[in-house]
């Protein structure tokens, strides 16, 4: 196997406060990497570290091989990393099609009807073809979040990062959304994700790593770090409940 | 089981009609010389004018996000452009006027690189102070008659065309070509990748970089482009004039404020709004212009109602009741269930 991303000695830090405390691991490609932390641990920022919305303050970032440290948010899009945010940030005045055809064309850079069936193709399998004419800013919060998905599938991604996709789910929602990441995910998509909503992390993930105050506590299998101390004292009251 | 398939269609009935109909009414327009008199012909290339400037500071403004209140700036360079080139290169008045836009495209790059350091009002700021550095930059060329301004020598008019008549239509005729450009231009930008891009700016940049947008070189051609296309504008609007002065030149009421209210009570970001707006300010100046400042009291209170009732400007009303798009820009996904 071989590493689709690398993060070396990485450091952000808003005066004070450390998001990310000297994170170094490696994602190997086509793996399924689960992130958990408590609230305000610095998970989501690894996120804008990794997709170029926030630059390191220090460290190094490495994507199939290059050193994407300087890049922008755009141009590693180009390169093949996506994300779902995790309060969805839909383009409110355009329908679910045309969100689709953003990331399509300008990310994927395809043209005309290769644009349009690969959107249509996403919008199956995430679900979200009934409403492709439907203005995205009057979607529930479920097809929100299937829309996040779709746009960052449309881009053709590599590596896919989600942020929080699970959260505010029923069960059945949830249970629906995991068949549609693990589908993501056997199409050979690594996957990077974060999630409270653990037993739906555990059904996908193949690794999973702890953060808390920026620093990386556990990095391993799922199974054993549930089962470690340090992890069910974080966690203490949060049941795996899968 | 059947699987329906899909496909994709970017008219619409609303379009096709919108379609037929502006190519009739276009038709009466180009025709006006014939049908309509002196007074309302200039009415008339006024009208266009405004047109294509509020569908040039639209698509900034709209689209890109760039509230600029120093669009003023463009107008005037281009006004003084117009009169630099024919009066000192000898130039025709239509070639001066193509090389004023390129001219303006070039005076705003370094422009956009230094303001673009800014964000929101700071930038709004910041464009008007630019507009003010122009003008007072203009007031000092004794060439150009300073700060009292110059008229434009009757040779140069001449050239044009000999006869008034001519003149007029042919002046007319440029002002309604520049508005269908400047329209037809900014569709054809909207409907295309870029376009797609750009509208994606318009409703979130955040989402809109992570999905491989390059934000800062979208809004950066669409700066410069506008700011050519206003430099042309402003150069025809003085070729109508005759007679630039610093003042008029860079006037922020007559090329910028005037200008908003147009999009803002049409529709900001949307093709169809600067078309309401347009034909609604005329209409009230041409009713309420003698009343002297009670007009522009009137003007305010319009635009107060406007985005009290209407926040989308009246074409966002119209749309929000009706569902069209006279120019369509978006995509519809047709659904086929196979018999």
């Amino acid at each position: 196997m071989t590493a689709i991303l690398k993060l070396q000695n990485l450091k952000k830090a808003f005066g004070a406060v450390t998001v990310a405390d000297n994170q170094s691991y490696e994602v190997q490609r086509g793996e399924a990497l689960g992130i958990l932390g408590p609230n305000g641990a610095g998970k989501t920022s690894m996120f804008n570290l990794i997709t170029g919305t926030l630059k390191a303050n220090s460290g190094r970032i490495e994507f199939a091989g290059k050193d994407i440290s300087g890049w922008s948010a755009a141009r590693r899009s180009h390169a093949g990393i996506a994300r779902s945010f995790q309060v969805p940030q839909p383009f409110s005045g355009m329908t679910v099609f045309e969100n689709a055809m953003i990331a399509a064309t300008q990310s994927a850079g395809l043209h005309g009807h290769a644009a349009e069936a690969h959107c249509i193709e996403v919008l199956e399998q995430t679900e979200l073809m009934g409403k492709a004419n439907v203005l995205a800013g009057s979607l529930t919060l479920l097809e929100r979040k299937r829309l996040e998905l779709t746009r960052a599938l449309c881009t053709k991604p590599d590596l896919l990062l989600l942020d929080e996709i699970a959260g505010g789910l029923t069960e059945a929602e949830c249970q629906s959304l995991i068949h549609t990441i693990k589908d993501i995910h056997a199409s050979g998509v690594t996957i990077i994700w974060i999630e409270h909503v653990v037993h739906a992390l555990l059904s996908v993930v193949d690794r999973l790593i702890v953060v808390d105050f920026g620093k990386l506590i556990a990095d391993g299998d799922p199974k054993a770090i549930m089962e470690s101390p340090q992890v069910k004292e974080i966690y203490l009251g949060i049941e795996a409940d899968a | 089981m059947t699987t329906p398939t899909y496909s994709v269609t970017r008219s619409s009935q609303a379009a096709r009609v919108g379609a037929a109909l502006g190519g009739l009414v276009l038709i009466l327009l180009i025709a006006a010389p014939w049908w309509a008199g002196r007074a309302d012909m200039r009415l008339m290339g006024e009208l266009f004018l405004y047109l294509a400037l509020a569908s040039l500071w639209n698509l900034m403004a709209g689209y890109a996000g760039l509230v600029s209140v120093g669009q003023q700036a463009y107008v005037g360079f281009g006004g003084y452009m117009l009169f630099a080139l024919t009066m000192f290169g000898g130039l025709h008045p239509v070639a001066a006027i193509a090389l004023a836009g390129v001219l303006g495209a070039l005076i705003s790059i370094p422009v956009a690189v230094l303001i673009f350091r800014l964000r929101g009002a700071y930038f709004a700021i910041g464009t008007w102070v630019i507009a003010e550095v122009f003008r007072l930059g203009f007031a000092q060329i004794s060439t150009l008659g300073g700060g009292s301004g110059s008229s434009l020598p009757v040779a140069i008019v001449r050239s044009l065309a000999s006869k008034r008549a001519l003149r007029e239509s042919l002046s007319y005729w440029l002002a309604l070509g520049a508005a269908v450009l400047v329209i037809t231009a900014v569709y054809f930008f909207l409907r295309s990748r870029k376009g797609l891009a750009l509208t994606a700016i318009r409703d979130n940049e955040t989402a809109a970089s992570s999905l491989g947008i390059d934000i800062w070189r979208t809004k950066f051609i669409v700066y410069v482009v506008t700011s050519a296309f206003t430099a042309m504008i402003g150069a025809l609007i003085f070729l109508q004039k005759l007679r630039i002065s610093p003042d008029a030149a860079f006037s922020v009421n007559d090329w910028t404020a005037f200008v908003i209210f147009i999009v803002v009570i049409g529709g900001i970001g949307t093709i169809e709004g600067p078309i309401i707006g347009t034909l609604v300010f005329f209409l009230l100046r041409e009713t309420l212009a003698d009343l002297g400042t009670t007009y522009l009291i009137v003007l305010g209170v319009v635009a107060i109602v406007v985005m009290l009732k209407a926040p989308k400007g009246l074409w966002g009303l119209i749309r929000s009741r009706f569902d069209i798009q006279i120019f369509p820009l978006g995509y519809r996904v047709i659904k086929r269930n196979p018999s």
